[in-house]
């Protein structure tokens, strides 16, 4: 069990900003590890007493990219909403169960949510950058949490780690409203780094995106899960197949009577596995395009 | 081309191809007829501005070519003796209007950031609907209670108290009066609170959730998304309302009139008595004549002048910052 957050953040100092390539683990040296990132146990959601996901429980491991999957409606970006407490925004959401980060479950009564969101970083679907420079957007959340060193070189290594800087580097003080669709999603990256999370939660973060621009996003994605656990809901399966380590697959339930539907999650494991060798008809049925 | 349709019949499944034909009827008609009552429409706010801009400022030239540049450097006023200098009158309509800015834009910031942010909903909707109300007063009315309610409540026990605890500052030096810049400046604020704050409630309501969540997920409290994510979107649009406001406080007549105390002299003090344009038009053209008449329409054309001024500062302002 991984200790308070201050000591993560001690080491994240220590070893410096995401460019400096620490050798990815291979996958299959996680099994052993019992160091989960999120440890999440019978989580439900209610929104205003409507059932909206009924008792997820999983695991999601560090460094390692995590693909949730399943139809519209079936509770994913719930889900993931759920990881940093996005949901408490929304009112008459209630969430019952744990999610435990390193340990620590961030639902407990002591836990003030800003300080969660401070610690796990999101990418939203459409690129949601601020009205200010592309410096000031980076800049942010540093600021807001009190950064007292060098934020020059912070906002530099974030958006080299984002694989933007190349491109922006000349236009710091421009407005980032003027930067493309792709960029701007690479910036809202690179804003979520600045703040130092170890876990990013993407909701769908290319679906607004052009096939190149996607392409990027998922690059990047690879580079980024040597340092960071990432969890990222996606309609697309060909991009969950392609760039995570392991998949969870959602599904819509359906109470006969009431026509009240709520998501479950149905299996979870090594993306190989959902996607040839499913334990769930269900689950084989929505990766063979059957439905969904 | 598609004159020339080919039979999609077979691919289409069997459905006849239907030929172009133009629309007849009044359809067409009343869209070309709409068209140019529009322009007209559209055409005649500019010749309207047009007429009042000549027409006015035919009416003072007399006065303007008397006193030249000195009708907005002097400040003697005397009509008996054909001395029209106006500059106490300009400085106190921008006396009164800074006074009512300073109170009423954090005042109102605060009700549409509350409504939008913060109130339950249960508390929106009447909230928003009497501020909406306090909107559609007559300003005569905000002046008669000014001069019969606040000026004994509020204003003359304030303006004492400003010049005794404050009074080494020059600009609240005594002997204070209710009646005074101070004065007509809090009933100008009390006036243009509802517009500002209706105009800025919409601005903030029209940020998208997606800024506030994208603040929120880096960590923000609730005022620090406000600061950075709502206020950053909306403030164009702020300072666009900020500006009506001003607009109204500049021009507005009646109220100033009766709560500003009618010195023709500046004062440098807020608490001491003034005069704006607007009131010393409203209060003297009854009684005037001959020059006196000309003047007072040159100070409505000044008055014109810097509400555009302002307006084209403003309009700058708002570019700047949209960079």
């Amino acid at each position: 069990m991984n200790p308070s957050s201050t000591s993560s953040t001690r080491e994240r100092e220590e070893t410096g900003l995401p460019m400096v390539p620490e050798a990815a683990e291979p996958v299959e040296e996680h099994k052993t590890s019992t160091s989960a990132v999120f440890t999440i146990r019978d989580l439900s959601v209610y929104y205003g007493g409507n059932i909206a996901l009924k008792d997820v429980s999983l695991d999601i491991r560090p460094r390692e990219i995590t693909a949730i999957i399943g139809p519209s409606g079936c509770g994913k970006s719930t889900f993931i909403r759920c990881l940093n407490r996005m949901n408490d925004l929304i009112p008459g959401a209630t969430v019952t169960g744990e999610v435990l980060y390193h340990g620590q479950n961030i639902y407990a009564p002591d836990v003030d949510p800003v300080a969660v969101r401070r610690r796990i970083g999101m990418v939203f679907q459409r690129p949601n950058p601020f009205p200010k420079s592309v410096y000031d957007n980076i800049a942010f959340g540093p600021r807001i949490n009190g950064f007292k060193g060098n934020l020059d070189e912070l906002v530099e290594n974030s958006l080299r780690a984002a694989a933007l800087w190349e491109e922006v580097k000349d236009k710091l003080k421009k407005s980032a409203l003027n930067l493309s669709g792709g960029q701007q999603q690479r910036l809202c990256i690179a804003r979520a780094i600045a703040v130092e999370p170890d876990v990013i939660l993407m909701d769908e973060p290319a679906s607004a995106l052009d096939p190149i621009a996607t392409v990027r996003i998922e690059d990047l994605m690879q580079e980024l899960k040597k340092q960071y656990a990432i969890i990222i809901v996606t309609h697309n399966m060909q991009q969950a197949a392609r760039v995570s380590e392991r998949t969870a697959f959602l599904y819509t339930e359906v109470d006969e009577e009431t026509s009240n539907r709520w998501g479950i999650l149905v299996e979870h494991g090594e993306t190989g596995l959902i996607f040839t060798r499913p334990k769930d008809k269900r689950t084989e049925d929505y990766v063979s395009g059957r439905f969904g | 081309m598609q004159s020339q349709a080919k039979p999609l019949g077979d691919i289409a499944g069997g459905i006849a191809p239907v030929p172009i034909e133009n629309r007849k009827g009044v359809g067409r008609r009343a869209d070309s007829l709409f068209s140019v009552v529009a322009a007209l429409s559209g055409s005649l706010v500019l010749l309207i501005l047009a007429f009042m801009v000549l027409s006015t400022t035919n009416t003072a030239l007399p006065i303007f070519r008397a006193e030249g540049i000195s009708f907005v450097t002097s400040s003697d006023w005397h009509p008996a003796n054909g001395d029209y200098g106006i500059l106490a009158f300009i400085y106190g309509t921008l006396v009164t209007s800074a006074i009512a800015l300073v109170i009423a834009v954090p005042i109102s910031l605060g009700i549409a950031i509350y409504l939008v942010e913060v109130a339950p909903r249960w508390i929106k909707g009447p909230i928003t609907y009497l501020v909406d109300l306090l909107a559609a007063v007559p300003s005569v009315v905000y002046g008669l209670w000014g001069v019969f309610v606040l000026l004994p409540l509020f204003l003359q026990p304030a303006a004492e108290l400003l010049s005794s605890v404050l009074g080494f500052i020059p600009i609240f030096a005594g002997p204070p009066s209710g009646l005074s810049y101070f004065g007509a400046g809090v009933v100008l604020a009390v006036m243009i609170v509802p517009i500002i704050s209706a105009l800025s409630r919409e601005i903030i309501q029209t940020v998208p959730d997606d800024d506030r969540y994208a603040a929120y997920a880096l960590g923000a409290t609730r005022w620090e998304m406000i600061r950075g994510a709502v206020l950053p979107r909306g403030r164009a649009g702020i300072v666009g309302a900020v500006m009506l406001g001003l607009g109204r406080a500049l021009g507005e007549t009646i109220a100033v009139a009766l709560l500003v105390g009618s010195a023709t002299t500046i004062n440098t003090s807020v608490v001491r008595p003034g005069y704006s344009m607007a009131a010393v038009i409203a209060n003297q053209f009854q009684e005037a004549s001959g020059d006196h008449i000309k003047a007072l329409v040159a100070v409505g054309v000044v008055l014109f002048a810097i509400t555009i001024i302002v307006n084209i500062g403003a309009r700058l302002i708002v570019w700047r910052m949209a960079d």
